[in-house]
């Protein structure tokens, strides 16, 4: 008899997370107030997939094994990054809602990436500006604000918000702090977020990334980058609160200043600053001529 | 037409830059519509195709838990096995924990290809090769035949390939012992598929992937010489409950994400998951073999019967003649 009760209650358990798992196909009918469920299994925005624990677990367990067996796999890591930022994400909001600018954040919720991002327009405001570091040292890394990995496995739409803002932000923070993108750059300001912004992904980057490293690199990255980099992120102000998109006509050092950011030690960049400073003025006169063809 | 549902609004208001969505995915939102009419009736009618209209009067089928309509399948369906090609083998061994080459391997010593003298065999939807290079080497092996040769058909070409390349690894490549050809298991063009030719049709884990069923058993009586056997291995419905429902939990839950986490893709193998409940259970696809023309077994399991179970139902392996 037991064994038939348990069979049905386990189909009820199978039939609801069947739900978590099929959600497009589910008709939409607000449910009344006794019908309501403990469980959410509709996606709450678009892109989310509802995961009880057990699947939060196994995706937990899968992509880092995953992440660490092939990097490449963007994907995974930021399926981690989702699933381990838990705790840290309502703090981080609430950080955002203490300060006037993280408010407007929250309100307005602006993406970063190629088509909200005009990089002609940026390409044309004096040297000393933000927007103009920040061309530059697109140009000079030779990446671009690309889309990253929309969030997935955060169940709150304001949070999933956040924790894609981080994503996206990440490319500012490397221009603020004057870092390039190789490995030990990359850990440098791995460190940098999670003394920051405190994220479990960051840290666990941070923590294991290094090995991955020649001695001597290593070596460097301990000595030199590793206390700048806990000491300047725990002092400095909560970069997500920063509303970057306003601020390009801004000049960086204020806004280093404002910020609590000091220079770190000087990095390896693979391109030198006379070159990517001689791109930037040729997008700057291609900028310029776009403009006047298109007032003629 | 009405926009999709609330529970799908973005959490950006003004997000110009639209994520790449997979045509799954587009195809659902845009029929939404239907989806809310038909949800219902194609949960319960588990049948190969719906009939019910929509507002614009279109006939619309299932891909997997959603609703299409039936123009449509066929491509969704391709850019699902194209996207799943290049991992399909590995997949699958994970997904089913290497038991899925025991249900081959059990299919097709059932069929005992080469026992009767040389056979002219045609695996449709058969891609990767797994049944194809069963076959040829069951007959090699048991009755030191070389003659037999296998067709091997899959309307998609990214599958093909995969299958090949593996057969490059044997020693069947470059013999007549086995051919690649592209073609659609519903319509396989006269001139190259004429009709009663082949002794032994198989289609594994191929069918429940068609648009019409029907059609391919027609096609699959129409190739088949008198006397020819076809021969289905497919998922199906498990009747024990308990069974019923540890698998359940197990495709809803592990098998999407292990697509996720081996091939970076959920949708296609949620739709793999979802498109074996949609298909008939055991009986009612004995029916439509029996209805295509074919001979088969009583309608009940086992032996004499029109189907085997595999695994208490989780595949089955139903077999027709063509008198």
């Amino acid at each position: 008899m037991s064994l038939i009760s348990a069979s049905r209650r386990a189909t009820q358990q199978a039939s609801r997370n069947l739900g978590a798992l099929a959600p497009a196909t589910r008709a939409v009918s607000s449910p009344r107030r006794w019908q309501k469920r403990s469980v959410n299994t509709q996606p709450a925005y678009e892109g989310h997939v509802p995961l009880n624990w057990f699947e939060a677990g196994f995706l937990t367990v899968g992509s880092a094994l995953m992440a660490l067996a092939n990097p490449r796999r963007g994907d995974m890591v930021a399926a981690l990054g989702d699933l381990t930022s838990g705790p840290v994400l309502p703090r981080l909001r609430d950080a955002m809602l203490a300060s006037a600018e993280g408010r407007q954040i929250l309100k307005d919720r602006p993406r970063v990436n190629s088509h909200t991002v005009d990089m002609d327009k940026l390409a044309l405001l004096p040297e000393g500006t933000f927007g103009n570091a920040y061309v530059t040292w697109l140009e000079r890394c030779g990446v671009t604000p690309d889309t990253r990995e929309p969030v997935h496995y955060v169940d709150d739409p304001e949070l999933a918000y956040v924790m894609q803002r981080y994503r996206e932000c990440h490319d500012f923070y490397h221009c603020i702090c004057g870092l390039p993108v190789n490995v030990e750059s990359e850990l440098a300001l791995k460190f940098f977020e999670f003394a920051n912004l405190g994220l479990p992904m960051a840290g666990f980057a941070a923590a294991f990334g290094h090995l991955r490293l020649t001695q001597a690199k290593r070596e460097r990255l301990f000595r030199e980058f590793v206390p700048w980099a806990i000491k300047c992120g725990s002092s400095a102000q909560s970069l997500i609160t920063v509303y970057w998109e306003k601020r390009w006509e801004q000049n960086v050092e204020d806004m280093k200043k404002e910020f609590g950011i000091w220079d770190p030690p000087e990095p390896r960049w693979s391109r030198p600053l006379s070159e990517a400073k001689a791109a930037a003025v040729r997008r700057q006169q291609a900028a310029e001529a776009k403009l006047q063809q298109a007032a003629s | 037409m009405q926009r999709s549902v609330r529970q799908l609004r973005p959490f950006l208001p003004s997000s110009k830059s639209r994520l790449q969505r997979s045509p799954l995915v587009s195809a659902a939102r845009h029929n939404h519509q239907d989806a809310q009419t038909t949800t219902a009736a194609s949960s319960s009618a588990g049948g190969a195709n719906l009939n019910n209209g929509s507002e614009q009067g279109s006939r619309t089928t299932h891909f997997g838990f959603k609703t299409v309509p039936e123009e449509q399948k066929e491509n969704l369906v391709r850019n699902v096995f194209e996207s799943v090609a290049s991992s399909y083998d590995v997949m699958n061994d994970a997904m089913s924990l290497g038991v899925h080459r025991l249900w081959k391997d059990d299919f097709v010593a059932r069929l005992k290809p080469g026992a009767r003298g040389p056979m002219r065999c045609i695996d449709v939807a058969g891609g990767t090769g797994d049944i194809a290079l069963r076959i040829l080497d069951f007959a090699r092996e048991k009755y030191a035949d070389r003659e037999t040769s296998v067709d091997v058909v899959d309307i998609n070409a990214e599958m093909l390939k995969e299958g090949y390349k593996r057969f490059k690894k044997t020693m069947y490549h470059n013999t007549p012992q086995v051919a690649f050809k592209q073609a659609n298991a519903q319509d396989m063009p006269e001139s190259e598929f004429s009709s009663n030719t082949y002794d032994l049709y198989t289609i594994a884990f191929g069918i429940r992937n068609c648009t019409s069923i029907p059609d391919v058993l027609k096609e699959a009586y129409r190739v088949l010489k008198p006397g020819g056997t076809f021969a289905c291995l497919e998922f199906s419905r498990v009747n024990n409950p308990l069974l019923s429902t540890l698998y359940d939990q197990y495709s809803f839950s592990i098998i999407p994400l292990l697509g996720t986490i081996l091939a970076g893709d959920r949708e296609s193998y949620q739709y793999l998951v979802e498109s074996i409940r949609k298909f008939p259970p055991q009986p009612e696809f004995a029916k439509m073999i029996a209805d295509a023309g074919f001979t088969t077994g009583a309608m009940h399991e086992g032996k004499g019967g029109a189907w085997t179970d595999l695994w208490g139902g989780i595949a089955s392996i139903h077999t027709g003649v063509k008198i």
